[in-house]
């Protein structure tokens, strides 16, 4: 579509601003010296032209609300619209963070904090641990601010020695980049042949020098490690923390609390277990619930309820890790999550993860014959399959997401997990129904069979997209990030 | 339960397809421990109408009515009706980061129209898709800053916003490196003292333009003499202020990052906010975060990819230049539909008017015996008020008269406990700021 800017004319206005009622601004006010040279070449459109260009724009993207979006470990659930009318209540949405911190600013705020305070609460006890925070941003801040606890845990001791993070190879690739951000060496440890962190790997891995360890359950790969709680035991015993990366509490929770099995910390995507908008790629929200060890250290501020019922923010914690975020998380996101738990309850919350794994299975199940399982085991809320069958006839993982598209589906997640050749990682989410999966079976089914009989016409997808393939290194050879001055 | 489709039928052709007689022993076979809780403690759940009333009474709780002069990074400017609507297309808020380009087009190239705004109203070459707020993206051009020159010492504005350097503090902890704040002079960010700060290892000067007190500085002799250094020049902006004053890249500035929040999002107590990232060709590839980039499919017509991927984390892993995974997505289309709302012109009218009624307020407030402003310098639309009593006793009292009457400063620079920072914003009316006026001498004086 034709750029934005490229589109209107001179002069041309979208919005009109009220009047000047003071004595207008003039050139003396701000000497020659600090104005700018020409002004910035901004759109000149008319609201209309702004509006559908962003709504023609819109259409071109592949959402929930309008096609099954099985990409796995991302958990495109539905998001339900009474999320989105709460967060724009003008009592939530035109609150200046900082008025909490003019003198008795709580009492402006009281519904806000017990939002926030009701929300920690509530997550906690899924969680099973002491407390939460919900400061961090994003899933991957709420991992950095993690293993800054651990960090922050191990100094509070005078443990100096303790540099190294252990990471599965399954893992995600923003936990080693969170552990180097917060100063720690990686040091990785092979899955068994089962799919399970392998123990003789991790026991060789464990020594004084070793913070904590950085494990996803469910894995990366769909499964519940049967080692756990092993795991978590081990590394304790040789002094150091144990982290979980909660992107997959969608599978468990309601059920299994990843406190209870020893975990030291865990941070949750509210985006996907708690319905939040995916938003193109964020904002999200990454709560991180502790154990009692590490209260201590936990970012500040924290909201506090009162005797009397009424709540306040705290900010007097001499080891707390600092300020994660400006002022108290991302709210309006929060304030999403807290809208889907108080209508989930706790049955709901346990219909969430039973539901979640049992579509994955069925999917799993349905497509086994057609793609390769490299672990045959009952997965949790995403199968992983590999397309290594079909490279025989040259048709590769991505072939196959490229056909999804033609046949009206968003494609899997391909090529991670890294451990796993050609993989295609399905999740379904609980919420869709099973006549959607049975049609995305049998278009999984089809296009295996035509990567057998036509691999070309597999290779030529995607034919009814409203671009083809593009030429990605290119791209990256000679980028070209922003549009040519129009003049 | 809503929002899930399986009926008790289907979940039982389900079990059977896949070799089960339960759920509990799906549960089983997938190795599941078994419920360590009850989860007693959780309420039951409740429907939307009555989590709708709930809600709808929490926010009654909220003052809502005390009109604003608060600021301090963190504006309520004028937001058109249009804003929400396009970024209510499901077409938008529903999808995920765009891997899949051909289904992504949309997201794609908003994010190519963002960085081209960004990068206009800034005056520099690229930009990035976003990061989480004003404060991580302080942070990230710090490290930036250390990665690309290979030296360990930061020398840091303490008129760069004491919330943006709690933040960096904190994520810096385990770093190796060092921070020097320099301290202000006045309501100046005292570019001598910071230039004497510099030293061979120092990797980045980080200043705010305007700064934490509103003041407009021209940073282009020091910023010159801080790159002959071998250090980068790094500058925290106000985008709206960009509009009308001297660019960051017309000053010289090799990073230039902030909080987007005043381009058209709610103030929603605290977040989702945006940080920006702009910087110049050269050191493209030190960028943290999502980039989108023009590309050409086989048969020549021009799409959008995300691009210079293996900066990120989902290849480089440890190495990296960054943690971050997502960006700040719905945020970054807010901003770029505001922009492209307001306009050209638009924009610079909203600049303008904020900068008129912020002279108003200043004219009719340091006229109340007792109050004067601090410094003298050229400010964008914030100024610092000497008040002959503690400025947070002051705004405590004047809420109860229905003002946010700025930020006492004192919370976080000990030695200005009698000063208020006053932020007015294209909003504000004669009427309001006359109001807040009456008021201020009233509790001054009566």
């Amino acid at each position: 579509m034709e750029l934005i800017f490229n589109q209107g004319a001179a002069g041309r206005r979208g919005v009109r601003l009220p009047k000047c009622d003071v004595r207008p601004f003039t050139a003396s006010d701000l000497p020659a010296s600090l104005r700018r040279g020409a002004p910035a070449a901004l759109p000149e459109v008319s609201e209309l032209e702004a509006v559908r260009h962003y709504t023609l724009l819109s259409r071109l993207n592949m959402g929930v609300d309008t096609q099954f979006y099985p990409l796995g470990s991302c958990t495109m659930k539905y998001n339900p619209k009474i999320n989105e009318r709460m967060a724009a209540l003008p009592g939530f949405a035109n609150q200046h963070p900082l008025l909490s911190q003019l003198r008795k600013g709580g009492s402006l705020c009281q519904g806000s904090l017990e939002v926030l305070y009701e929300t920690e609460r509530m997550l906690s006890a899924l969680m099973g641990f002491a407390a939460t925070t919900l400061q961090p941003m994003a899933g991957a801040n709420g991992e950095l601010t993690s293993v800054m606890m651990f960090a922050a845990y191990h100094k509070a001791r005078g443990d100096q020695r303790r540099t190294v993070m252990l990471i599965p190879d399954a893992a995600h690739g923003t936990n080693p980049a969170s552990a180097a951000m917060a100063g720690f060496d990686c040091r990785e440890i092979a899955s068994n042949a089962d799919g399970d962190v392998d123990l003789d790997a991790l026991r060789a891995a464990l020594g004084d020098d070793v913070a904590g360890i950085m494990l996803t359950c469910p894995n990366t790969l769909g499964f519940f490690d049967k080692n756990v709680e092993k795991v978590v035991e081990l590394v304790h015993q040789a002094g150091g923390l144990a982290y979980c990366d909660g992107a997959n509490f969608n599978a468990i929770v309601g059920r299994v609390r990843p406190g209870d099995l020893g975990f030291d910390a865990m941070h949750v995507n509210v985006h996907k277990t708690f319905s939040t908008p995916h938003g193109g790629g964020g904002p999200g929200a990454g709560p991180v619930g502790v154990s009692e060890k590490l209260v201590p250290f936990l970012p500040k501020s924290r909201v506090v309820k009162h005797a009397d019922g009424s709540y306040s923010l705290a900010y007097d914690y001499p080891q707390s890790i600092g300020y994660i975020a400006p002022f108290y998380g991302n709210f309006g996101i929060l304030l999403r999550t807290y809208t889907y738990l108080t209508m989930c309850g706790r049955e709901g919350c346990k219909r969430i993860s039973e539901n979640a794994v049992l579509n994955a299975n069925y999917i799993r199940a349905r497509l086994a014959p057609y793609y390769e399982q490299k672990f045959t085991r009952y997965c949790m809320h995403e199968c992983v399959l590999s397309a290594r069958p079909q490279t025989r006839f040259g048709v590769h993982a991505l072939d196959i997401a490229k056909a999804l598209l033609d046949a009206g589906f968003h494609a899997p997640t391909i090529y991670f997990p890294l451990i796993i050749p050609e993989a295609l990682m399905i999740e379904p989410t609980e919420t869709e129904s099973k006549e959607m999966l049975d049609r995305f079976c049998d278009a999984m089914i089809d296009i295996a069979k035509k990567a057998e009989s036509d691999p070309e016409a597999i290779k030529r997808c995607p034919l009814t997209m409203p671009i083809g393939r593009l030429d990605e290194v290119s791209a990256a050879r000679q980028p070209v990030l922003t549009a040519r001055p129009c003049c | 339960m809503p929002f899930i489709a399986n009926t008790d039928a289907d979940r039982r052709e389900m079990l059977a397809a896949i070799g089960c007689a339960s759920l509990d022993q799906l549960w089983d076979k997938a190795n599941v421990p078994a419920p360590t809780s009850d989860f007693s403690m959780l309420p039951s759940g409740r429907s939307e109408y009555e989590v709708a009333k709930h809600l709808t009474h929490l926010a009654s709780k909220n003052a809502t009515e005390l009109v604003c002069f608060l600021g301090m990074g963190y504006y309520d400017h004028f937001v058109p009706a249009a804003v929400s609507e396009i970024l209510g297309r499901s077409g938008f808020y529903t999808a995920y980061t765009p891997y899949q380009a051909e289904a992504s087009q949309g997201t794609l190239q908003a994010i190519f129209e963002w960085q081209t705004a960004i990068c206009r109203l800034t005056g520099m070459d690229v930009a990035n898709a976003s990061l989480y707020d004003g404060g991580t993206a302080v942070f990230e051009a710090m490290v930036m800053a250390l990665r690309s020159t290979q030296r360990r010492h930061v020398v840091l504005a303490s008129a760069v916003s004491p919330i943006f350097r709690e933040m960096l503090k904190c994520y810096s902890a385990n770093l190796d490196c060092r921070i020097t704040t320099v301290p202000t002079d006045d309501e100046r960010s005292n570019q001598d003292a910071l230039l004497a700060a510099v030293d061979d290892d120092t990797a980045c000067v980080i200043v705010q333009y305007p700064n934490a007190f509103g003041t407009i500085e021209d940073w282009t002799a020091c910023v010159a003499a801080i790159k002959a250094r071998g250090a980068l020049a790094v500058c925290a902006s106000y985008p709206t202020a960009l509009a009308v004053v001297k660019t960051p890249g017309e000053c010289g500035f090799d990073i230039v990052i902030g909080e987007g929040q005043p381009l058209g999002m709610p103030l929603s107590f605290g977040g989702p906010y945006l940080g920006y990232m702009c910087t110049t060709s050269k050191l493209m590839r030190k960028m943290p975060g999502r980039i989108a980039g023009q590309a050409k499919d086989a048969s020549g017509r021009t799409g959008y990819v995300l691009t210079l991927q293996a900066r990120e984390q989902h290849i480089r892993r440890a190495q990296a230049m960054s943690n971050i995974c997502s960006n700040e997505n719905l945020c970054a289309l807010c901003a770029l539909s505001y922009m492209t709302l307001m306009g050209k012109q638009g924009l610079i009218e909203v600049a303008e008017l904020c900068m008129a009624k912020a002279r108003y307020a200043l004219d009719v407030l340091s006229s109340i015996r007792g109050v004067r402003r601090v410094g003298s310098q050229p400010f964008f639309n914030e100024f610092v008020l000497e008040l002959p009593v503690d400025a947070a006793e002051v705004s405590g009292r004047m809420v109860e008269k229905g003002f946010a009457a700025g930020f006492p400063l004192g919370r976080y620079y000990p030695e200005r406990q009698n000063q208020l920072l006053v932020s007015v914003t294209e909003k504000r009316t004669h009427e309001e700021i006359k109001g807040f006026a009456n008021s201020l001498e009233a509790v001054l004086w009566s």
